[in-house]
């Protein structure tokens, strides 16, 4: 796989150079007027091609779904393990199934029909109206029409929460009783026997869960590409519109497809590349952090849904 | 006359040790644990509301629209039944696929590999879970769709979401038949059942029901997914024809993923429509999976999850 996106990206990688990272200018060139030829790659004339809005919008829009999913699904795991009659916990436990296999195009959807206009005409608003103090101030601004950063943001929060709360649970599963018996017989609540013993228990492999988190929400395409308003620009307040490297790839391959030279296709495909190495590098160390803290255990962790 | 209690103290490292002990659940420390419990809760809460929400407005919007004779009719004269075809063909196309790779990777890493090949392909097929599913569609088409010239068609499709599903049949695969009994084998091979005997007829047949379940997760992701599927499938009005190459079909994620954004308002409604029909295929494909882990619990050595 690797192999078929560097041969289909080689030209553009080289064509497009570093400037690919660190520019913010994505043009598909003239269509009109005949290609030239650089270097040995045909393109069109005008073409330039930087993915530095793509990269950033990815990672701020998976660090908003993380900012707001993680302590929910850490939140609900906790609650679950340490509360909840096993009943109660096995309902759920469907509910998370269904929350993992909901299609995200139906995520979209509810983005953008649903959940889009409330926020913009009910919640965002106030959100802008906070004081103009340095962390409060980014939610100052015009605040559009429900398509952009902050929505994305949230409906892959709703989308990766799953994945984190399920691993979380079956970590917290998996402390030994004994040292929970003893915190509490010293007299600590259950809350600080939890901080004493559970939560260190399990910190790694946490953090693991959240980063695996991360990782689904960094190779959404399809929710993205509908709730974002899919601008490469880069957005001007957390209500504007945006987009991520994958959503683009969904956008523009049918576009790219119109441009004789192929060039088009061959940048779609190093976007693609440097999507794949950012996942890559997420889920490996996620999944070391995982595995780390459950070695001894028999039971799968983030084992399928 | 109270009890000797240790005083609190310093560990080497320089840590205090709270007297846990020498005090009573002081109203602070109550608090506490009632505000964490209760943040908790409210995790929770936003866990669950998100789902009820998102299944309440796909209802809903669907409600407003719905007509029986969608189902029996195509998508150019007002119905979904070549989508609904189309996924269903696309299933069965992923069943057999990954069914036979899946399983019988999953059979091997379990069974045959040796140790360090055993771990290798664990963490390859990790890796691959971690792949977002639009490189899987981007490699896809440019290595079959336009390297291999077989145009938008169902194989190709067939196969991306082979990839993508892999990882997920592999390892329930694996875990069922490591959960196997060692006591079912050890019967077998005592009344003189060969090594293939013993596999075929005792440890595979036992370790079917674990098998299914990861096979119909496979199929709740292949349902869901519509970015693999836009370049390797395209889209058409007509029903599937028996072509496998050059074969453009319909799918429902791609009517409610484009249809909703259509001038007409019979294709918008068919996305309405579409999305609850996937909804619908989604959450009956997780109960049955939940019916056969419940029916068939008995065969396994750790208890279910």
């Amino acid at each position: 796989m690797v192999a078929v996106l560097v041969v289909e990206a080689w030209p553009a990688i080289r064509f497009n150079g570093w400037a690919f990272f660190t520019s913010s200018d994505w043009t598909i060139g003239s269509l009109y007027s005949p290609p030239v030829t650089t270097g040995g790659v045909t393109h069109l004339l005008g073409v330039h091609y930087g993915a530095l809005d793509l990269v950033v919008g990815t990672l701020e829009c998976s660090a908003i779904a993380l900012a707001i999913g993680f302590p929910i699904a850490y939140g609900a795991a906790v609650l679950v393990v340490e509360r909840l009659h096993r009943r109660l916990a096995a309902v759920l436990g469907l509910c998370l199934e269904v929350l993992a296999g909901i299609p995200s195009v139906v995520f979209g959807l509810w983005g953008v029909l649903v959940l889009g206009p409330v926020l913009s005409s009910d919640v965002y608003p106030v959100l802008a109206k906070l004081p103009d103090i340095p962390p409060l101030s980014v939610f100052r601004g015009p605040v559009g029409n429900g398509e952009g950063l902050l929505t994305a943001g949230i409906v892959l929060a709703v989308m990766i929460v799953p994945i984190m709360a399920a691993t979380t649970r079956d970590l917290l599963r998996q402390v030994p009783i004994g040292p929970k018996e003893g915190a509490e017989a010293l007299g600590m609540t259950r809350h600080e026997a939890f901080r004493t013993v559970q939560s260190r228990w399990v910190r790694s492999g946490v953090v693991g869960a959240a980063v695996l988190g991360l990782g689904r929400a960094l190779g959404e395409t399809i929710a993205v590409a509908l709730v974002s308003g899919s601008q490469i620009h880069s957005p001007s307040n957390i209500y504007d519109t945006m987009t991520t490297i994958a959503a683009t790839i969904v956008n523009q391959l049918d576009s790219a497809l119109t441009d004789p030279t192929h060039f088009a296709v061959r940048s779609l495909a190093e976007a693609a590349l440097a999507l794949l190495a950012i996942t890559l590098i997420v889920n490996v160390a996620a999944r070391l952090l995982v595995r780390r803290s459950s070695r001894d255990t028999a039971l799968p962790v983030g084992a399928g849904l | 006359m109270t009890a000797p209690v240790a005083r609190a103290g310093r560990l080497p490292g320089g840590r205090e040790i709270q007297d846990w002990t020498s005090q009573r659940t002081s109203l602070a420390r109550r608090l506490r644990d009632q505000v964490s419990w209760s943040l908790a809760g409210l995790a929770l809460l936003l866990l669950v509301g998100p789902l009820l929400w998102v299944l309440a407005g796909v209802v809903e919007q669907a409600a407003r629209v719905w007509r029986w004779s969608m189902l029996t009719s195509t998508t150019a004269s007002g119905g979904l039944l070549n989508a609904i075809v189309g996924t269903l063909v696309l299933l069965v196309g992923v069943l057999v696929v990954a069914g036979v790779v899946g399983v019988a990777s999953g059979v091997y890493i379990a069974e045959f590999a040796p140790p360090r090949r055993r771990t290798v392909l664990r963490a390859a097929s990790e890796v691959l879970a971690g792949v977002p599913s639009i490189v899987i569609g981007y490699v896809a088409y440019v290595a079959l769709v336009v390297g291999l010239r077989w145009g938008y068609s169902l194989v190709a499709a067939v196969l991306a979401l082979t990839v993508l599903v892999i990882p997920y049949v592999a390892k329930s695969t694996e875990l069922a038949i490591s959960q196997v009994p060692t006591a079912y084998r050890e019967g077998a091979e005592a009344l003189g059942f060969s090594r293939a005997q013993v596999m075929r007829r005792v440890v595979f047949r036992s370790a079917i029901p674990g098998i299914s379940t990861g096979l119909i997760v496979a199929l709740a992701i292949s349902v869901g997914e519509t970015a693999p599927l836009l370049y390797t499938m395209a889209f058409t009005n007509g029903y599937p024809s028996s072509a496998l190459t050059h074969s453009q079909l319909g799918y429902l994620t791609y009517v409610a993923y484009i249809f909703w954004d259509e001038p007409t308002t019979t294709d918008q409604n068919l996305a309405h429509a579409a999305a609850l029909v996937l909804v619908v295929l989604v959450v009956a494909l997780i109960l049955v999976g939940r019916l056969v882990v419940r029916l068939t619990q008995r065969h396994s050595e750790t208890e279910a999850r």
